[in-house]
């Protein structure tokens, strides 16, 4: 999950790291108010959940009031990479003479947390990462014990940060590690962190990304996920529970099991065909969920065929065939053709069950998917 | 032959008395595993499928001589539960659990590097020696006994290739299901060299996906210290940059590491042949034997 920059802001601002003094808004003259109490001059900034914004158009400098009326006319409503902006962030323009990176992350070849330090922030880190690796100084830390106040300085020292700012560096590389393991951060970052000309370090964007799966133990963070950000269907898969994700292709995919329905998508490249989707019913699922994940790929417009692909190990061929039988009984006339492949626990149960009027049967997975690559040719609008 | 599980397994269930843990106990014995006890805290003196329970991992261990674990602890209490497996200790660990937060596994596994215990998972299908026992939610019918080693990241992806290979009469010694997680125990490195130092393994499957580096790690392990023959298999060559597909670990990063092709290319570079379908695994695995 990601927390908007203003809301990552919110939470490194709480824990001591200074940030530009900032509002957020929601219209044209809530921004331009914002900017009238913060002073010019002030950056107008898109809350979207995508890199890039700056180059995209999405981070406006502005001088006056007139500036700063025309700029949040400009992005609020635009669609920024597929995400259309209700929210701008008007920030108090800070005077840098240096721009430096911080982040923390979960180095998982090692199994530990790693603290980068960088002085050739502003820029997109993972690019100097890849052209020049020893820009970045990096400093593994053992997750039992947290990160020593050595390894802050270490980090610093050998990022060649200059060392009138040293020390603040260090306190905020501390603080940082400190909020990423307490929120249980995927990802944490303030890129750049920017160095003014009195020799003061100050946070001008924020990345704060939180595990998932620890947002049990986080409901304050939880409440901030941004539902309206998502694609609808996206949206509706969270409501149904799938691992959903959604793709631009006409072949409709369901299956059990990541791995499985991760390979059923590369068949259908493979024989031809473009994927629409990535479906995960999970394990053991029941006639229900198989009817809702159904009902899902056909709310897909761009859908123009469906494989249905069930290798039981937990999950029960009865159970899928029964669930099937469910979703297309309910119509005159199918709206996509569904091909389907049932294999393991109970699959003989299953196929006795399934209604093949409503249904193409095929016995492999390879079988499977081609007759769907050619239904979705034949049928595509 | 076989790698890790054998007739000398002596199970305990930790989460014996939850509905999976309960289901799939019931399961594994009736395939013939030795499940000799369960852990549960507070559930100490009750049995479940004829098997007793005890409060703790440490009793179970101590009592009925259990030397291995199953974990189907919820993913809140995992953490703990592979703690106490670790500290107890026991052989072998398998964690079926999927959703552990990562940062407690990050724990987990600096404290597995101070053991000599193996950790399969967490969530993960589990360990079949086809014929002898397994440990975790494997359907046993589709395994049969043979000669080719499986390593995969996948539960269901696995039964897929193992029917293919049960349906040409290629049996297995063993299958390893490491999971789908960033941050997992045993990795592929570590479960081809266990195959490798195995006698009765004449071949060895090798199913990774998106994310992480551990196949091109795999792949340089295979280049230089395997005689073993590896055929693999690579899922998400179709996935989008910088979305999960399903598995926590199952991610292409922004930047571009972790894609499918980096995975290929690296073990082809090592000599191994990738399948573009299962049934071209089964078909290179079949020239080799």
């Amino acid at each position: 999950m990601k927390l908007h920059e203003y809301q990552a802001k919110q939470v490194f601002a709480d824990a001591g790291i200074p940030t530009p003094s900032s509002q957020l808004a929601e219209t044209v003259d809530a921004a331009v108010d914002a900017a009238d109490d913060i002073g010019y001059p002030v950056a107008i900034k898109a809350q979207v959940q995508v890199g890039g914004r700056g180059k995209a158009g999405g981070i406006k400098l502005v001088d006056d009031a007139e500036e700063a009326r025309a700029a949040a006319e400009d992005i609020l409503g635009m669609d920024l990479k597929g995400y259309t902006v209700d929210r701008v962030l008007v920030e108090e323009a800070v005077d840098f003479t240096n721009e430096l990176y911080v982040g923390v992350t979960m180095d998982r070849g090692e199994g530990k947390p790693v603290a980068m330090v960088s002085t050739r922030g502003g820029v997109n880190i993972e690019e100097v990462a890849a052209e020049d690796p020893d820009a970045i100084a990096r400093e593994h830390i053992d997750p039992s014990f947290g990160m020593h106040p050595y390894q802050a300085r270490k980090a610093v020292y050998d990022a060649g940060v200059d060392r009138e700012v040293a020390g603040d560096v260090a306190s905020v590389l501390t603080t940082l590690y400190e909020l990423w393991t307490e929120k249980d951060g995927s990802d944490a970052e303030i890129n750049p962190l920017m160095v003014t000309s009195d020799d003061e370090v100050i946070a001008a964007d924020a990345v704060m990304n939180i595990d998932e799966d620890a947002l049990f133990r986080h409901p304050d963070l939880a409440e901030m996920q941004d539902e309206a950000a998502e694609d609808d269907l996206e949206a509706k898969a969270n409501e149904y529970g799938f691992d959903y994700v959604r793709l631009d292709g006409n072949v409709g995919i369901i299956g059990n099991g990541a791995g499985l329905v991760m390979t059923t998508l590369d068949l259908v490249d493979y024989y031809g065909g473009e994927p629409a989707n990535f479906l995960d019913i999970g394990g053991g699922a029941k006639a229900e969920r198989v009817t809702n994940a159904l009902d899902m790929v056909f709310s897909d417009e761009n859908v123009d065929a469906v494989v249905f692909n069930i290798f039981g190990g937990i999950t029960r061929g009865d159970e899928v065939a029964k669930g099937i039988n469910t979703a297309l009984e309910q119509f005159d006339e199918i709206p996509k053709r569904v091909v389907v492949r049932l294999a393991g626990t109970n699959a003989e149960e299953g196929m006795e069950i399934l209604n093949t009027d409503l249904v193409t049967v095929e016995a492999t997975l390879e079988d499977a998917v081609q007759r769907a690559v050619e239904y979705a040719e034949e049928d595509s609008q | 032959m076989s790698v890790l599980v054998d007739e000398d397994t002596r199970v305990v269930v930790q989460g014996i008395t939850g509905g999976e843990g309960k289901f799939h106990t019931e399961q594994m014995m009736e395939y013939g595993t030795n499940v000799v006890a369960g852990a549960v805290p507070g559930k100490g003196g009750q049995e479940v499928a004829g098997v007793p329970v005890y409060d703790t991992v440490d009793q179970a261990a101590r009592e009925e001589d259990a030397n291995a674990s199953v974990v189907f602890v919820p993913p809140a209490f995992a953490g703990d539960a592979l703690f106490e497996a670790l500290d107890a200790p026991v052989d072998l660990v398998v964690a079926i659990t999927e959703g552990i937060p990562t940062q407690d596994m990050s724990r987990v596994y600096k404290r597995l590097s101070e053991t000599d215990t193996h950790l399969v998972g967490p969530n993960c299908p589990g360990v079949i020696t086809p014929g002898v026992a397994k440990l975790g939610i494997l359907p046993g019918n589709i395994f049969s006994s043979g000669n080719v080693g499986l390593v995969s990241r996948s539960g269901t992806l696995t039964y897929q290739v193992v029917d293919n290979l049960t349906e040409r009469g290629l049996g297995q010694t063993t299958a390893i299901g490491i999971g789908g997680d960033p941050i997992i125990g045993t990795d592929f490195t570590d479960a081809l060299e266990l195959f490798e130092a195995d006698e009765e393994t004449e071949a060895v499957v090798m199913c990774g996906e998106i994310g992480g580096e551990d196949e091109e790690e795999a792949a340089q392990f295979i280049a230089e210290n395997m005689d073993t023959p590896v055929v693999g298999f690579i899922a998400g060559r179709t996935a989008p940059p910088g979305k999960r597909m399903g598995h926590a670990g199952a991610i292409v990063s922004g930047s571009g590491t972790g894609t499918a092709e980096s995975k290929i290319s690296a073990l082809e570079d090592a000599g191994t042949p990738v399948g573009d379908t299962p049934e071209e695994v089964a078909d290179h695995i079949e020239e080799i034997l």
